[in-house]
């Protein structure tokens, strides 16, 4: 076969290994988890624009892989976008729009449009029917005010004044439904972001860590990464393991020096 | 009667054997365990140590105790691949031969951080078709801050800023690395401690193991040792 590797890959997905994966499977060995974000993710709308909270937890299957990942994503200076489900999937699907929004606010010198991120994210996972495993809670602040929508992984989107996602969506949802009320100042918003996102932190076993909020208004943006950790690490010994030199059993060692590489200095064009 | 010739069973080691083996009547394993693997990599004080085991198996059986799942990239980038072995072999050669030919066109070596898209992006591409594979990044990045990052086996990244682990005996690595860790440790040090902490978790992990291979890699040397561990 003689076309296999000829042409580089235009991008996009690639199903080469699809058949062979198929034939393991049915030989009886299981497709490994992928890393979940099982999340609390929410966000709301306040009298001067927008504000999206995270926790920071990645598990793969029972484990917590990463305590201090990152979950609300950029999108455009003024539109951020929390993602919940298949972690790889709301990385790729949030970069992807994010460079597509970006080549189309030099196309049309104009600040770029929530509906536009929207539109963009909706019709890419409706096209894959829900296999691009990502939930996602965008919001941001345009010419035409502060927007907050809802985006599920089949492709469906709602427009709403506070929603949330992810597996600590119905403990946030009760402190919202409880304490949401229109017309909120910066201050009560973040606490009740804050509060809601803390909700889902100790009542989901998906959720932990700590407390990231971005908040979104005219012109300007705050990403306040780490706003709160309700959850420190206190019971680690002030001393720690500490091993002897020479501890370990060690059957050869190799030691290679690194060359530093020579740097060549440009010479002065010949003179003619 | 006549003419019938009693034929005699054929001896179990007679029949044929497939390449995928067919004792895969034990209970539906998991992909990544069909190998065995264990990497994990720690941060230290302008350095950083990345270590593997040793044992390449075919379910419960060993089949060699020197397989390499720790790739030198260049001299100050390596990668450790956990999971199924013919995968790992395989990316390697790929993320290789990109990094070539990034060297030819660019005249220099790529930067840890660009190294790890191009791995992510190498895996989600085959997001519905996986490779069965768990990358760990471990660099020295400019001025030689140490960079460190695993993903899963469809590309999610996640950075660390003290220890990554992979592999079948991950679990107990965690529990290792989370009590044995120090920050800032100097590279003697470190060095007995990714040792410590890769030796005991596959101790209890039946599918990794046979020895240890500990890479340790400073601004101006690489250490690189083979350690002695229990051969069961």
């Amino acid at each position: 076969m003689t076309g296999s590797m000829d042409l580089p890959a235009k991008g996009g997905f690639s199903f080469d290994l699809c058949r062979r994966n198929a034939m393991l499977e049915k030989k009886g060995l299981k497709v490994p988890g992928f890393r979940k974000t099982g999340t609390t993710i929410v966000g709301l709308v306040f009298q001067d624009g927008v504000v999206l909270g995270a926790d920071t937890r990645a598990t793969e299957g029972p484990i917590v892989a990463d305590k201090n990942c990152e979950k609300i994503h950029y999108m455009a200076p003024n539109i951020y976008c929390c993602g919940a489900g298949t972690a790889a999937d709301t990385e790729a699907v949030t970069d992807m729009v994010s460079s597509q929004l970006h080549l189309h606010r030099y196309a049309t010198s104009r600040e770029s449009r929530v509906v536009t991120a929207l539109t963009l994210l909706k019709t890419h996972l409706f096209n894959y029917q829900g296999h691009v495993s990502a939930a996602l809670v965008l919001g941001g602040v345009d010419v035409t005010g502060p927007h907050l929508h809802t985006v599920y992984p089949h492709g469906s989107t709602d427009t709403l004044p506070f929603a949330t996602m992810g597996s600590g969506s119905l403990a946030a949802m009760s402190v919202f439904e409880s304490k949401y009320k229109e017309g909120l100042t910066r201050e009560e918003g973040i606490q009740l972001v804050a509060e809601a996102i803390c909700a889902g932190i100790f009542n989901d076993l998906g959720s932990g860590s700590n407390v990231d909020v971005c908040v979104i208004t005219k012109g300007k943006t705050e990403y306040l990464r780490n706003h709160q950790l309700p959850n420190p690490r206190t019971y680690a010994s002030s001393k720690g393991y500490s091993f002897t030199k020479g501890h370990t059993e060690v059957l050869s060692t190799k030691i290679i020096p690194l060359k530093q590489k020579a740097e060549v200095a440009e010479g002065d064009a010949m003179e003619e | 009667m006549l003419g019938h010739k009693p034929s005699l069973p054929l001896p179990p080691h007679r029949t044929p054997r497939s390449a995928v083996s067919a004792n895969l009547a034990t209970p539906a394993m998991s992909i990544f365990e069909y190998n065995g693997s264990a990497v994990v990599a720690m941060v230290g004080k302008n350095c950083f140590a990345i270590a593997s085991d040793r044992r390449l198996g075919v379910q419960l059986q060993t089949v060699a105790t020197d397989f390499q799942r720790v790739f030198k990239i260049h001299g100050k980038l390596y990668l450790g691949l956990s999971g199924l072995a013919t995968d790992a072999q395989t990316l390697y050669q790929r993320l290789v031969f990109k990094h070539k030919l990034y060297q030819l066109r660019e005249e220099r070596d790529m930067k840890p951080e660009t190294f790890a898209s191009l791995v992510s992006a190498l895996l989600y591409e085959k997001r519905f078709g996986p490779y069965f594979c768990q990358p760990i990044i471990a660099g020295l990045g400019e001025d030689n801050e140490p960079f460190i990052c695993t993903m899963d086996c469809i590309g999610a990244k996640e950075l660390a800023k003290d220890f990554v682990v992979s592999g079948t005996a991950s679990e107990s690595l965690y529990g290792a690395c989370e009590s044995m860790y120090k920050p800032n440790m100097e590279p003697e040090e470190l060095f007995e401690t990714i040792s410590q902490a890769l030796l005991s978790s596959v101790d209890r992990d039946c599918l990794s193991g046979w020895g240890g291979y500990v890479l340790v890699v400073t601004p101006t040397e690489v250490q690189e040792r083979v350690l002695k561990g229990r051969m069961d």
